[in-house]
């Protein structure tokens, strides 16, 4: 403090007595109203009713005037700049997401210490680049003021230096009178991290860690022990795969590790190479990579396993080896094909299932062992890690607790109290207990303490996803919150000192940098790993292996359950995954790949179910957008639900998915759906996803439902292309013949050659351009949530997105197909109206196609011409460009767009209490990306093919004197696409990926016969069937 | 004008008319004090006018997203209503402008509440048309104003701005020529109100005729100016319709983009137009007791003209549904299989009923004679027109090209609260219309007196 005294005048530095009234006097706190009024002689004051107009005419003014003044928003610059920041530059960081779901090296878009945008490391030899909708929203999370700010003891703040005394007295009491300690984790893949708690352990001995996945593939590993004698989650090679056969596991989706598996799987499904792999589904619901086989027979649950057995009997025949007991099933037929050619690409198939029944899964080594798959396809010595969970130890460890025999129980990366029936009582009976979730969830609001863990991108953690494959996590902003990671608070406890980051970096330096080969001292080792995110040694030479398990058995125990009526099958579903994001808005809003629903789980039925039991549904809009719900009840407990037509669901059965019903999530999560998760029962030690004698009942209420979209058939129309692969070898365009336009006086003309409009001149300079494989398109729907982040585009909720409202730049059509056809018409006489209503309805198994749709850029765009004011217009480099300042909203265009890509704000999304998503919170705003607009109400949006980044890499480009080069600027769909179908790039250098691919004779545009020429092809989608397959 | 006429013709002015009677008659209603029905009816319609009002300002200050529209149907109710006052306006531009040339008598006596009501008609359109949009704040950008913000300017491809233009030059020409018919009958209620001691009304009247003189000169220029402005409407009648339909001919939605629409837009806009004239003056020349100058022979012959508009509108439904057939364009067809069979099939069907077959019945002499049945009839038109805007915006928009964004349009209460406020305005103004202005032209009937007059008929 400083003894100076600064002084206005004299009068204030040496006061009068007088002058202090005055001071006093001229801002009165307490003007004595009263008095004043109360004064007899008020009436003889010189203040008249004029005067008071003249005053109250003067405070109205001056206050008006003062409230014209506009809100000053001040940025404040860097007053010393970070030597790595450029404002208006961003800094990518390499990085790892592993949320005990999705695994996925990453890359990391950082805009003045703020990160905004997540992308694959293409560097990383397991994922590839891909990337999935969970783990790009995952940024948001980092902006959620749901986040517990702080260390917590039974709901109240604590600092962490209390927290951590009393837990250190607490662990000390326990470790002295040898009460057990116990880690409840999901599966940890950080070889730092196990050295953490192997030091733990070193210092409380009774320690034990027990891996908790709640979406179990214990199964798996158990069959492993039991069959080969490895314990482990082995690697899938579907690139490698000639022939794929699933049974139930959504393999490109959310099986294991969908991303690595879809990247793989899409290099099979070039049809350029004259051949294509062949992928038989055989599932219970409807998944994502059901819809992608080539041929999918449904199946109810209880058969699923007896087809299993079926398959292995038919290779046995084939190979000579004993049959097991099974039974008949409908897909016997399919499961002979599909043996046959198993048979004829021994050694280069696959044979998956998603049941996590060890008995089943060991039939399926069995069959796999029987084709000699182990070594080529599917290679145990190089596993993945990404599973660790033994639900038997979880069980155990859970009836421990109920017991009262646990002293202490620390939770990482798992939600038990959501996820695992029984726990909370369970929890309740031990004496220390320590949640390290990011927020008091359903269990950090249970245990004693909460020791809140970073978010991944604000924390440091290495990843070994698979054998030798290793990647690091590194902070992109400094933490948020007084949180702290769980590996520091370890360390904090076991009084290991230093902190995680220093123990990390030695960790690398002294293991990991003697296996580099590159010759890199500790210092550069550790800095180039982490520049480019992962370090991978080479692989182990795969070896065969030798099923040595009990098939008869397993085959018995996998086969004796019949099934009752109706059969319930619990699902992991694209958008939420385990639920662990449900309170991120973005996910919630993602629309299932499937059923197209928002912010809600449910009942899928097929369509003959819910007519049995009188169930309407909101289609063809005689009822808007009400579901009926239903009860479902298994094994006493009940759950309501309602109920959604799902076309490809097995009669007889139902599925939900998990993931939602969360009450503690935070704002937006909580209370959406029905936990699922209360469903799940263990069998013979495992937890098991389905039920096989379940009962639906009708409630009569109804609920509302939130679905982009409702139709759901092409009503005959090719707006998606497709053949099949033999027709496709004859003639590479089959599916897709020119289309001609008759005209009067000049015969049959190209539709671009019939026109009214001036061409745009687009042969100098850039002219972006896009195509779309619809073949390597698996419908995943990491492009829109990728858009989503990139754009800026708000969450409007379930209301509006019930009013079909929904603000997604691109959006994936999904088609299923009907049993009505033009073809069958002609045949059958159905005259006009009856054909168009019976293609209304999907067919019972249906065929499906996916289509990635934003806007086209058409050259002749007709919501160009329609607009009064002028502000969407066609760019010199082909692009159609929305100038949101001077849109008046019309929505002519929107109106005249054939595509319907264009998006209206029909409210003002931001900084409005309506829309409490991440727009409106302030915390949440961080992950605005600076250089897109956040639009306002009234104004029209669409896809600006990213324009922002063609603007940059352009600059960029300029900067260094030389041409865009291809592959340099990618749009955000682009990136995010782990399957590589989208590619972008200039039409006008002919070397350009995209020009090349625009001239594939697969190649089309939409709606090329309305003459509005696109800048976005097509590629017809090619299927692995022979002619009766595709017709059947 | 003509002053001999056939005594074969029905007359037009009934009860023996003198001069000063019709002076008389038609004065009464703005110099007498209005009864407890004006009064009722006025609330009602002021009160609903209010709460459209409401709707709106809830609508200026939340965003259109209070309205049913949504990502496929991005127009309905507000372009529907649009059209449909907009036609309802075209009445009275055809009876002021185009029956004036043909020196159709029986126009006197309507054409100054037809023009009242297209004027009132083209301030509700043009409610939803500046309401409508996104921002109605900026809606000032719609017209090619010099400005500031670079280079600026209006599209004029866009059929919106077109509408512009025809819409405003609309309101404007049927205005001035509303209000030019005017002035001799202000100067008679001045004149009048002198010798009635009532020097505030003269005083408003003396301003509102402009000092009218009556000396031969003025009526000279008075009935020049009525013809140049008929001359003037008479394009209109036929552009604005055209014009409107044109948002929709020019666009590629199927069951938009028709070449047929103009001359389909026009008479269903004379349609209706005439349907309300007939709906409102049934109603007035019972209440103001105008029944000797809006005779049954007027009510006729504007039956005949809503027999042949509407069998117009008809043919066009039927040429559609062969053209879209005819064309062998799949997206055209199914556009009018759904229009007819889809889940708007009740639209469909209500419009084909209330335009197509209930006007058929004016074949029948007793039918268009009667009141009762003439006004029912009326009302059913004003229903099956605003249906077929309805069925034209909605049912082409909710599915077209890709199936994948085929929705359900469903209306809010903003989107039915601003219609039927908007009704409430249009009743609301020719209320006070009827009680401040004379809803006859008294110049103009007067002049067919003598060849139109009954007892001149005798």
């Amino acid at each position: 403090m400083s003894n100076k005294r600064y002084w206005k005048g004299h009068a204030e530095l040496n006061p009068t007595a007088e002058f202090k009234q005055s001071v006093e006097a001229e801002f009165p706190e307490n003007a004595k109203v009263e008095e004043l009024l109360g004064n007899a002689n008020i009436g003889d004051t010189s203040s008249n009713r004029r005067d008071f107009l003249k005053f109250l005419g003067f405070s109205t003014a001056a206050a008006t005037l003062a409230a014209c003044e506009t809100p000053v928003n001040r940025a404040i610059p860097y007053l010393n700049k970070p030597e790595e920041i450029t404002p208006g530059v961003a800094n990518w960081y390499a990085s790892t997401f592993y949320d005990s779901n999705d695994y996925a090296s990453i890359l990391v878009k950082v805009r003045e210490g703020r990160p905004i945008k997540i992308e694959g490391n293409k560097i990383s030899n397991v994922t590839k680049g891909g990337i999935n909708s969970r783990v790009n929203s995952s940024v948001l999370g980092l902006y959620d003021s749901g986040r517990a700010k702080g260390a917590e003891a039974a709901g109240r703040q604590i600092t962490w230096d209390t927290l951590d005394k009393e837990v250190k007295e607490k662990l000390a009491a326990i470790a002295a009178k040898g009460g057990k300690i116990r880690f409840l984790t999901s599966t940890i893949i950080s070889p730092s991290t196990k050295a953490i708690l192997a030091q733990f352990k070193a210092k409380y001995p009774t320690t034990e860690v027990v891996t908790y996945d709640p979406i179990s593939y214990s199964g798996i590993i158990n069959a492993n022990q039991a069959s080969f004698g490895k314990a482990v989650v082995p690697d899938y090679y579907f690139e490698k795969a000639k022939v794929v056969v699933s049974f139930g596991a959504d393999f490109l989706n959310t099986w294991l590790s969908g991303v690595k598996f879809a990247k793989a799987y899409g290099v099979t499904r070039n049809p350029k190479n004259k051949a294509m792999s062949r992928h038989f589904q055989f599932e219970t619901a409807l998944s994502l990579t059901g819809s992608n086989a080539d041929i999918r027979v449904s199946l109810k649950a209880s058969q699923i396993n007896k087809a299993v057995v079926n398959l292995y009997n038919e290779i046995a025949k084939k190979a000579g080896a004993s049959s097991l007991p099974s039974g008949s099933t409908e897909g016997d037929k399919a499961i002979a094909k599909a043996a046959n050619e198993l048979w004829e690409n021994k050694g280069n198939t696959i044979v998956v299932a998603g049941s996590n029944d060890p008995s089943v899964q060991t039939v399926v080594n069995g069959i796999n062992a029987l084709l000699g798959n182990y070594g080529n396809t599917i290679d145990l010595d190089n596993y993945l890690n990404i599973r660790q969970g033994d639900d038997t130890k979880v069980i155990a460890l859970l009836n421990e607790m109920k017991a009262g025999g646990i002293s202490a129980l620390f939770v990482q990366g798992v939600n038990p109290a959501y996820t695992l029936s029984g726990f909370a009582d369970a929890v309740s009976k031990v004496e220390l207990s320590v949640s390290f979730a990011d927020r008091a969830d359903e269990t950090g609001s249970l245990t004693k303490y909460l020791a809140p863990s970073n978010h991944y991108l604000e924390s440091w953690d290495d990843a070994e996803p698979k054998v030798g494959q290793y990647s690091l996590t590194q902070p992109t902003i400094a933490p948020l919150f007084k949180t702290r990671q769980f590996q520091d608070s370890l360390i904090a406890w076991a009084d290991l000192g230093g902190d995680y980051h220093s123990f990390l970096k030695s960790t690398w330096q002294t293991t990991l940098q003697p296996k580099s080969t590159e010759g890199f001292g500790a210092e550069e080792f550790w800095v180039r790993s982490l520049q480019g995110g992962v370090f991978e040694t080479p692989a182990l030479a795969a070896t065969a292996a030798t099923n040595v398990a009990d098939l008869n058995a397993a085959a018995a125990k996998a086969t004796k359950d019949n099934g009752g009526n109706t059969e319930l099958v619990i699902y992991v579903k694209t958008g939420l995954g385990d639920g662990n994001q449900a309170n991120n808005p973005w996910l919630q809003e993602f629309p299932d790949p499937i059923s197209k629903l928002t912010w809600d789980n449910y009942v899928a039925m097929a369509v003959s179910d819910m007519k049995k039991l009188g169930l309407t549904w909101f289609e063809k809009g005689d009822n808007w957008e009400q579901a009926d719900v239903v009860s479902v009840t298994v094994n006493g407990k009940t759950v309501k639900l309602p109920a959604i037509p799902q076309p490809g669901q097995k009669p007889g059965t139902i599925s939900i998915a998990l993931g939602y019903g969360r009450t503690k999530a935070g704002k937006t999560g909580n209370g959406i759906g029905v936990n699922a998760f209360d469903l799940v029962s263990t069998s013979g030690g495992f937890f098991d996803y389905q039920n096989l004698n379940v009962s639906v009942t009708k409630t009569g209420e109804q609920y509302p439902v939130a679905a982009t979209q409702t139709h759901h058939t092409l009503m005959g129309r090719d707006m998606v292309k497709e053949t099949i692969l033999t027709d496709y070898i004859k003639d590479p365009k089959s599916g897709n013949p020119d289309l001609f336009i008759q005209t009067t006086n000049h015969g049959k003309q190209a539709p671009t050659k019939v026109n009214l409009w001036d061409d745009h001149p687009n042969d100098r300079g850039h002219r972006w351009g896009m195509t779309i494989d619809l073949n390597s398109c698996i419908g995943c729907g990491s492009c829109v949530t990728s858009c989503t982040s990139e754009n800026n585009v708000a969450v409007v909720g379930k209301d509006e997105v019930r009013r079909s409202r929904e603000m997604h730049w691109i959006r994936i059509d999904r088609y299923y197909t009907s049993a009505m056809t033009e073809e069958r018409a002609e045949k059958e006489g159905v005259g006009a109206i009856d054909k168009f209503l019976a293609m209304e309805d999907a067919e019972e198994n249906p065929s499906v196609v996916f289509q990635p749709l934003m806007c086209q850029h058409c050259n002749h765009a007709p919501c160009e011409t329609v607009c009064p004011v002028a502000a969407t217009t066609h760019s010199n480099e082909g692009l159609n460009q929305m100038t949101y300042n001077r849109c008046i909203g019309t929505r002519y265009c929107a109106n005249n767009c054939p595509y319907k890509v264009r998006r209206f704000n029909y409210f003002k999304y931001f900084d409005n209490e309506q829309f409490p998503f991440n727009f409106n919170d302030d915390l949440a705003k961080m992950v605005i990306n600076p250089d897109v607009t956040v639009r306002s109400r009234g104004v029209m949006e669409k896809c600006s093919m990213c324009v922002h980044r063609i603007q940059s890499g352009k600059l960029r480009a300029k900067k260094e004197s030389r041409k865009v080069t291809d592959g340099e600027i990618t749009t955000a769909c682009q990136s995010a696409c782990p399957t590589n179908a989208i590619s972008f790039g200039d039409l006008n250098d002919a070397e350009t990926n995209v020009a090349k691919s625009s001239k594939d004779e697969r190649g089309y545009h939409m709606l090329e016969e309305i003459g509005i020429q696109p800048n976005v092809w097509y590629l017809t989608k090619v299927r692995n069937r022979t002619k009766e397959e595709n017709e059947a | 004008m003509a002053n001999h006429e056939s005594t074969v013709r029905e007359p037009l002015i009934l009860g023996d008319k003198t001069w000063h009677q019709i002076t008389e008659d038609i004065s009464f209603p703005v110099e007498g004090k209005a009864n407890k029905w004006w009064w009722i009816v006025f609330s009602i319609s002021a009160l609903t006018a209010l709460y459209g009002i409401g709707c709106l300002a809830y609508t200026i200050g939340t965003g259109i997203g209070t309205w049913g529209a949504n990502k496929t149907v991005g127009w309905a109710w507000d372009i529907t209503n649009f059209v449909w006052w907009v036609g309802i306006g075209h009445a009275g531009t055809l009876i002021s402008a185009i029956l004036l040339l043909f020196r159709q008598k029986w126009r006197m006596s309507i054409n100054r509440s037809a023009e009242a009501m297209t004027i009132f008609a083209v301030i509700c359109a043009a409610i939803f048309v500046t309401m409508h949009t996104g921002r109605p704040w900026l809606d000032y950008w719609l017209f090619p104003l010099p400005n500031q913000f670079g280079s600026l300017w209006v599209n004029f491809n866009s059929p919106l701005m077109w509408d512009v233009f025809a819409v405003t030059t609309y309101f404007t020409i049927s205005l001035v020529f509303w209000y030019s018919g005017l002035i001799p009958d202000f100067g008679t209620i001045r004149d009048r109100a002198q010798m009635q001691g009532k020097p505030l009304r003269r005083k408003i009247y003396n301003i509102l005729s402009f000092g009218w003189s009556g000396n031969a000169r003025a009526w000279h220029r008075f009935e020049e100016l009525a013809l140049v402005l008929a001359g003037l409407s008479t394009p209109l009648v036929l552009s604005v319709h055209t014009i409107v339909s044109m948002d929709f001919a020019t666009s590629i939605v199927p069951g938009w983009h028709t070449t047929i629409f103009p001359p389909y837009f026009v008479a269903g806009a004379i349609f209706s137009g005439f349907a309300m004239v007939l709906t409102l003056l049934l109603i007035a020349r019972k209440t103001l007791n105008l029944e000797a100058y809006i005779t049954i022979n007027h009510v006729e012959s504007m039956n005949k003209v809503i027999t042949l508009t509407g069998s117009i509108v008809g043919v066009a439904y039927l040429t559609e549904l062969f053209i879209s057939w005819y064309s062998g364009v799949e997206y055209e067809q199914y556009a009018f299989i759904n229009r007819a069979t889809g889940p708007y099939w009740w639209a469909y069907a209500s419009m084909m009923t209330c335009n197509v077959v209930t006007p058929q019945l004016f074949w029948f002499k007793s039918v268009r004679r009667s009141l009762i049945a003439t006004f029912i009839i009326s009302i059913f038109v004003n229903i099956g027109m605003w249906f077929e805007r309805f069925v034209i915006i909605v049912t082409s928009l909710h599915r077209d090209y890709v199936p994948s964004s085929w929705l359900i349009y469903h209306p809010s209460f903003v989107d039915i609260g601003i219609f039927i406020g908007t009704n409430g305005i249009f009743f609301t103004l020719f209320l006070l219309f009827c009680r401040t202005f004379p809803v006859i032209a008294i110049a103009e009937i007067k002049s067919i007196l003598k060849s139109s007059g009954s007892q001149y008929k005798k």
